[in-house]
């Protein structure tokens, strides 16, 4: 992975532009310390790393203006980030540019339950966001895995999805509005609490921009109610194939599970050594949950328990106890960590047309032995959004660079089924130079062309998304 | 002109020596008027993909709605969103076309649940007004590989490109639905107790107040789920509920959806997105009959010819369209809400970018 040099002329002017910051910004927003500044070097794509000129955390939309407006006039090059999740680079800084992290913007500035609506700063974490309507009964529905960790602002530059998004959608769909600041300091509104934009749908295109259109600072999020009860079944299959047909024949069957989870041999054994959830052994499990109250849970469970039936389940088993749930999905959620206690590993994030997923299947284990890298799958089954965990060892000359060859294998391989390189995570640098797989230099220009309108000097987040040797002419102008 | 491909579209695009009235079938004839030469979609039409198992559909632009919902109900399926039919409203005829819905982001009162249009599109194919041919997202349920060109897409009334292929994800039709209805209640009380239905767990997924005044609350899903939810909603709303099960209920969600009330009445009808909880003020200051949809957050207002209610309404947080007038009143006041001057400075620069000769809908949307 190549990121630009930096450029000298602005690392000449590091000096002036920290004295102008520093001008506007208290003593405890600014950071220039070589050894605090390496706090901000990379986020959890940690393979890729490099320390910033500054960093800055500002505390109001006002003196994010403040900064751009500097940054702006200097033509220096800055980095949004929220809390350093991104597992795809998005948040990796450059050696001549500033990384804006919004984590003191953590104000709850409106709920209103009336209008079902939460208003935010957005470096507020996804989790607290839940946390403070919870106890009134509700909730704020994209739940990625990382939701203890990760900003309302990166969900939104990501437009993270997570477990429960088969019924509730991701973020893009759960979002009402935003404040931003563009590059030129200029603050937008778009969107509110009513719904539909009066004129083009700025903020639709503003979620999943990856930091590159606009810094957000405030977030207005659609809060749901929470249900009476849910309940998770586990199924056991023997091949990872019969899992995907009884996925699909769920899904045909007009049962509309809040998650479709699915977990293989590799990944089934880690978690189960990891959290003690109860999991069967065997080749492919499945966790499928639905919502209600007792007896609507029992009327679906019962639809879904007789499809699965049909296919033959080495084991189906419904969850007895609350206690019983919280470990299911402890196991699921978990599976990230469990794998990293036992191999280093890159997760993909390739999603596919869930018709195709016994082929890729099929495929992605062939390839792990032509590879010589070992798979583990844990995926949303019911949106295909597949979540392949390379296995590899860091201290071993090599292995990184095969396991990302055999990354961007299985990436291109998800396009030829009919989908497409990210489902959640994002592009970043990560998938940055597979773009081309995907789009044809027309799709990218009408991207760019977007870029061009929000940041016509391509400052925010420039050497991210777009092949470097497509977005060279403009970040070079 | 009517194009028979995609190629032939984009080729028509690009040689184009003046501006392009953009037509699907006609029945949304919304925004400010436009003089050019027609470009008919209707040649681009037929289902190219359609995954019941995967809740997938991929069809090509100018296919009529109807034909997609035929093959849709075939399988026990259907769009979320519920996008109204305007013929009656509007006095046109003709066939709505999927490439007209997504154009006007068209989504009627299941909204407040499942979404607009936009948020079941997954992918699309354009040709953008220099003839280029674009794609973006595809036909996955999860996608954020580049920018959501599909949402910029959704609801820009082909002023940025012309649609040529879209993809939805789809829901499958619940087996039954019941619609609970009041007596006739004032604004804001329709307004607290829609709020109230919408924050309870029953999933109410309309909620509306007609132009008789009378709330309905709508609850979809399986059989015996749908009566405990009813009931329950009942039980935590208190009063007297008329309840409307499968054929009435859905009649009267198909009336509210397609604002069948002011289909023959006389005046101009605008469009209001708005907080719900500001509703009963502004339509205090409208003065006039309204439908109101998505708990609130949707007001459709009958006014007086040429009246221009914005000027009645004041500030206030959200928009108001004018979606049918005389060439009179859409020459003398400003369809679209005018925004705010840097978002307005965006909009001009997409379309710019998008649309440098502006030969798409030149001045449709400003
Ligand atoms: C263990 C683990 C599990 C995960 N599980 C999931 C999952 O289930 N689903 C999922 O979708 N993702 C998941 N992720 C990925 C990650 O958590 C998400 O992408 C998350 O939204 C990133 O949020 P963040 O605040 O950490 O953003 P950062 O990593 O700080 O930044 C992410 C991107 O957002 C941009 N950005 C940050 N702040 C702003 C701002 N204010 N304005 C504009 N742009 C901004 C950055 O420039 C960057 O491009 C997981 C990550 C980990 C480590
Ligand atoms: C009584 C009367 C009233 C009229 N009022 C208006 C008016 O208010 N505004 C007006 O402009 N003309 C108006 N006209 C002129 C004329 O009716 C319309 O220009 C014409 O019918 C276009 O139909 P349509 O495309 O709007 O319909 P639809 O096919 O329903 O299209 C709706 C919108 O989507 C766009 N669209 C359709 N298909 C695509 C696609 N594949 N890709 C991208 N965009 C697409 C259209 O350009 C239009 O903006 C009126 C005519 C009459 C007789």
């Amino acid at each position: 992975m190549e990121m630009p040099a930096p450029n000298p002329a602005i690392l000449a002017k590091r000096d002036r532009v920290l004295t102008q910051l520093a001008e506007i910004l208290p003593a405890e927003a600014l950071i220039s310390d070589e050894a605090e500044r390496r706090a901000y070097e990379c986020d959890a794509l940690t393979a890729y790393r490099c320390v910033p000129m500054a960093v800055v955390l500002p505390s109001t939309t006002e003196e994010v203006a403040r900064i751009l407006r500097i940054c702006h006039d200097e033509k220096v090059p800055v980095v949004p980030r929220g809390s350093g999740t991104s597992l795809a680079g998005g948040a990796l800084p450059t050696e001549d540019s500033i990384i804006l992290g919004v984590a003191r913007l953590r104000d709850v500035l409106e709920v209103d339950y009336a209008d079902r609506i939460i208003r935010v700063q957005t470096g507020m974490t996804n989790l607290a966001v839940t946390g403070e309507v919870e106890s009134d009964g509700f909730f704020y529905a994209p739940d990625p895995s990382s939701q203890l960790a990760c900003a309302i602002a990166g969900n939104i530059a990501m437009n993270s999805g997570g477990a429960h998004c088969l019924k509730y959608g991701v973020t893009t769909n759960n979002l009402l509005g935003v404040t931003m600041v563009q590059m030129d300091g200029t603050v937008v509104e778009l969107g509110g609490a009513h719904l539909d934009a009066a004129g083009y749908d700025l903020l639709g295109l503003i979620c999943g921009s990856e930091g590159q259109l606009g810094v957000v600072t405030e977030a207005t999020l659609r809060i749901l109610p929470r249900p009476e009860g849910a309940r998770p079944v586990l199924m056991g299959f023997d091949s990872s194939e019969v899992a995907g047909a009884c996925v699909s024949d769920i899904i045909k069957a007009g049962v509309l599970p809040v998650a479709i989870e699915f977990m293989d041999r590799p990944c089934i054994r880690a978690c189960e050594d990891f959290a003690k959830a109860g999991y069967p052994d065997c080749e492919a499990l499945l966790i499928v949950e639905v919502e209600g109250s007792e007896a609507e849970i029992d009327e679906q469970l019962g639809l879904i328990t007789q499809i699965a039936r049909r296919h033959n389940p080495v084991e189906l088993r419904e969850s007895q106890s609350e206690d019983e749930s919280k470990k299911i999905w402890l196991g699921r959620k978990s599976a990230f960590g469990a794998m990293g206690q036992i191999n280093d590993y890159m997760c993909l994030d390739g999603t596919i047309p869930v018709s195709s997923l016994p082929f890729v299947l099929r495929r992605i284990g062939e390839m792990s032995k032509e590879f010589g890298l070992d798979v583990a799958n844990v995926f949303h089954a019911g949106d295909g959004n597949m979540h392949p965990l390379i296995l590899f060892d860091a201290n071993k000359p090599g292995d990184l660079e095969r396991c990302e060859a055999f990354g961007a294998e299985i990436l291109k391989l998800c396009v030829e089924a009919g989908g497409c390189l990210t489902g959640e995570h994002g592009v970043g640098i990560e998938k940055r130079d597979l773009m081309a797989v995907q789009f044809a230099p027309e799709d990218l220009e009408a991207q760019m062309r977007v870029k061009d309108v929000f940041d016509p000097q391509w400052l925010l987040n420039p050497a991210k998304v777009f092949p470097l040797e497509v977005s060279a002419a403009r970040r070079a102008a | 002109m009517r194009p028979a491909s995609e190629e032939e579209l984009s080729e028509m695009v690009r040689t184009a020596k003046g501006p392009m009235v953009v037509r699907g079938g006609g029945t949304r004839a919304i925004g400010r008027p436009v003089a050019g030469e027609v470009l008919e979609t209707a040649g681009l039409s037929g289902i190219s993909l359609y995954e019941p198992g995967a809740l997938t559909l991929v069809v090509q632009a100018g296919t009529p709605l109807a034909e997609v919902e035929a093959a849709l109900a075939k399988e026990g399926q259907r769009l979320p969103f519920e996008p109204m039919d305007m013929r009656a409203l509007l006095g046109r005829d003709g066939e709505p076309t999927v490439g007209g819905m997504v154009a006007a982001n068209a989504s009627g009162p299941r909204r407040v649940q499942t979404g607009a249009c936009r948020d079941s599109l997954i992918g699309l194919r354009f040709v953008d007004g220099s003839g280029a041919i674009v794609k973006n997202g595809g036909r996955v349920m999860k996608n954020v590989t580049g920018y959501d060109l599909v949402k910029l897409m959704a609801g820009s009334w082909g002023t940025l490109g012309v649609l040529s292929e879209c993809s939805f994800k789809l829901l499958p039709v619940p087996a039954a639905e019941v619609t609970l209805v009041s007596a006739e209640v004032s604004p804001a009380e329709a307004v607290r107790l829609m709020s109230q239905a919408l924050g309870t767990p029953y999933e109410v997924n309309g909620a509306a107040r007609g132009a008789d005044g009378r709330v309905a609350l709508r609850i979809e899903g399986f059989a015996e789920q749908v009566s405990y939810r009813g009931a329950a909603l009942r039980a935590a709303l208190g009063g007297d509920w008329e309840v409307l099960e499968s054929d009435a209920s859905a009649e009267l969600w198909r009336d509210i959806r397609n604002v069948r009330g002011f289909a023959r009445a006389a005046g101009d009808v605008w469009r209001l997105s708005v907080r719900p909880s500001e509703a009963p003020d502004l339509v205090a200051r409208a003065d006039c009959p309204v439908v109101m949809d998505w708990g609130g957050g949707l007001i459709w207002a009958l006014v007086a010819e040429r009246r221009d209610l914005r000027a009645s309404l004041g500030a206030f947080k959200g928009h108001a369209t004018l979606i049918r007038g005389s060439e009179a009143t859409r020459a003398a006041v400003p369809v679209f809400q005018p925004e705010a001057a840097p978002v307005a400075a965006l909009a001009q620069g997409l379309r710019a970018r998008f649309d440098p000769r502006g030969v798409l809908n030149p001045g449709l949307m400003g």
